[in-house]
């Protein structure tokens, strides 16, 4: 028996409204198992790019496969074992919770309306199952959303920003789920602007920035990429940056709150602390550090010439700009 | 959330073939979404509620004079079933062309508005199956609109004036069972002119994504027809007006049953319902789900 198809294969997906290039030739492959952050600002085409995944509109360009059905092609046929949803998820006003999840798996078949009381089990909808969805708040139609894809039991789940709108708890509980259902091998492509969340839950990611791939690959790789960073306290900090900036191989470096920041290779370090000692400035710490989803984000977006050609360099990113924080990741846009 | 139920997996074994749902289905819940709407209420409270008020209206005024050559009015106090087939002549032309594109108008558009368009087109059902299931409900709520109406005509036409036989437009007397008979075939005559133009509200309310405009756009048509049939020197195109269409089911009412101009309806009818059905269908198949 062959192989298995991979979950979303995309091949030069072009979508353009008019004047407007919305997707440009982007290429996608989510392999069986990964959790698939599909990072980029708002604008840049990611939901665009899913509502093609899922057939709900036709590319201008280019193909996009699940499990190797092509969903223009084959219709339903081809979201067998694909469920999830694009924006937020919308249900019947006027049913409720339970009396949707009874319609959509009655669309569903394949004895869907037999898990319907464990999905909203699940997402602890249980007691409210019997209200009308016009009166959920946003958070509890989130939770209703992922209920109804899990109905399908999905083996490839498609979630739009599914922490939008929520709460702490609510998006901590929600990755908690993802992370739940990840673990019982369904493949997860996680659109999102919530850095925390993809840094904490992906293990590869599709950057896109102004409809275009400027990054694919494991994020282990992208972070590898981004260069090695290093934060240095001394008892000189201000002495330390004109010596450093004197040293060949440091780069881009800066006095920030933690100290001096700079990117260099390890022979450089060396090197460095040696001038340090010579200057006669005490080394107090130095600290390797990765850059974090942040920094590499903005680097790959914020390179983009606007011209739909992002300045990505042979290893793929942008050359850095800054050197990497320290800070905690932040919600983009 | 919760993390009970876990023993259970959640995610499908691979390769395993679903067993699809089939457009019956599809339609029984568009039956069921139809019914939960308030709105749908609406129409049909008019069409019940019309043919009430008109039956109280005569027995209060015992009026006889409903215009000369109309022989139905005549014979309005004489037989309860004159009601049913007096109220179809009033309400076949405006009312009930209305009370159908409410829902046809807007069954399409609205779920395009609210974005559950794209809720029902991810799951196991394909884009075909929703629209004949579409198709089929708004045609239905059409024909529960002009049967109910009819139903409560004779009703409340038998309660105050009797089951009595009534004589057809060609002078002849036909008895009760056989003129109840006759009621709902000209009533079911009439769903043909009505059912094409429930399809031409589908079309709109699929290409225009837009509720109001699908209703207005629809009713917009049936005016202007009626503005073309009086234009003198377009006689010539008369009998192939949609709105033209609507009186034809009186030739049930003649005896013996005069054919023609059921038969003329019926395939005028289907050169305006195939290629607007044809086309509503092509543009929901084709058409971006981008809405809500």
């Amino acid at each position: 028996m062959g192989e298995e198809a991979a979950p979303v294969r995309a091949r030069g997906l072009v979508k353009r409204y008019k004047e407007v290039l919305a997707v440009d030739h982007i290429d996608l492959n989510v392999r069986a198992g990964d959790v698939y952050g599909f990072l980029g600002p708002n604008g840049a085409g990611k939901t665009t790019t899913l509502r093609m995944a899922l057939g709900l509109i036709t590319p201008t360009e280019g193909t996009v496969e699940l499990f190797g059905r092509d969903p223009l092609r084959e219709g339903a046929r081809a979201l067998e074992g694909v469920a999830g949803f694009v924006e937020a998820p919308r249900f019947y006003p006027y049913l409720s919770a339970r009396k949707n999840l009874q319609l959509l798996a009655a669309l569903d078949g394949d004895g869907a309306a037999a898990r319907i009381d464990e999905v909203l089990e699940i997402v602890e909808l249980s007691a409210r199952a019997g209200h009308r969805v016009g009166g959920y708040s946003h958070g509890m139609r989130q939770r209703l959303g992922i209920s109804a894809a899990l109905l399908r039991r999905p083996r490839l789940l498609i979630l739009d920003e599914p922490a939008t709108g929520l709460d702490p708890a609510g998006m901590r509980d929600m990755r908690t789920l993802i992370r739940r259902l990840a673990g019982e091998g369904i493949t997860v492509l996680l659109s999102s602007h919530q850095l925390p969340e993809v840094q904490e839950l992906c293990d590869r990611v599709a950057i896109v920035d102004s409809g275009r791939v400027v990054y694919e690959g494991a994020l282990a790789d992208l972070r590898r990429q981004g260069g090695a960073g290093y934060r240095l306290r001394t008892t000189d900090d201000a002495r330390a940056l004109t010596v450093a900036l004197g040293q060949d191989g440091i780069e881009h470096a800066a006095v920030g709150e933690q100290g001096l920041g700079f990117q260099a290779q390890e022979r450089e370090v060396g090197e460095l602390s040696l001038a340090l000692a010579r200057a006669g400035v005490g080394i107090l710490a130095l600290t390797p550090e990765l850059a974090t989803l942040e920094d590499l984000f903005f680097r790959l977006t914020e390179g983009n010439d606007g011209q739909g050609s992002p300045a990505v360099a042979a290893n793929g990113l942008t050359p850095p700009s800054a050197p990497p924080s320290t800070g905690q990741a932040v919600e983009i846009g | 959330m919760s993390s009970a139920a876990a023993a259970s997996p959640l995610a499908a074994p691979i390769q395993r073939r679903r067993r699809r749902p089939s457009t019956l289905t599809v339609y029984r819940w568009e039956l069921r979404k139809l019914i939960s709407q308030k709105r749908t209420y609406l129409g049909l409270a008019l069409v019940v509620i019309l043919p009430l008020f008109f039956v109280i209206f005569q027995s209060i005024h015992q009026r006889h004079d409903h215009g000369p050559g109309n022989i139905f009015a005549a014979q309005i106090t004489q037989s309860g079933l004159a009601t049913p087939v007096l109220m179809l002549l009033f309400l076949s032309a405006f009312l009930l062309p209305v009370v159908a594109l409410l829902v046809a108008g807007d069954i399409v558009a609205n779920e395009d508005g609210n974005g559950t368009l794209k809720t029902i087109l991810t799951r196991s059902v394909d884009r075909g199956q929703v629209f004949a299931a579409k198709a089929l409900t708004a045609m239905t709520y059409a024909a529960i609109a002009v049967f109910l109406s009819a139903a409560v005509a004779t009703a409340a036409g038998v309660a105050s004036w009797g089951f009595h036989s009534i004589t057809t437009y060609s002078g002849t007397v036909v008895s009760a069972p056989e003129a109840l008979l006759l009621v709902f075939a000209a009533n079911a005559v009439y769903l043909i002119p009505l059912l094409t133009l429930v399809s031409i509200g589908l079309l709109l309310s699929t290409a225009t994504r837009n509720s109001a405009a699908a209703v207005v756009g629809a009713i917009g048509l049936v005016i202007l027809l009626f503005i073309v049939a009086q234009i003198p020197g377009l006689e010539g195109i008369q009998p192939y007006l949609l709105t033209e269409q609507f009186q034809n089911w009186q030739g049930l009412l003649r005896t013996p049953t005069d054919w023609a101009p059921i038969a003329h309806s019926a395939w005028v009818c289907a050169l305006y319902a195939l290629p607007a059905l044809f086309a509503g269908y092509l543009v929901f198949l084709r058409r971006d789900v981008a809405g809500g």
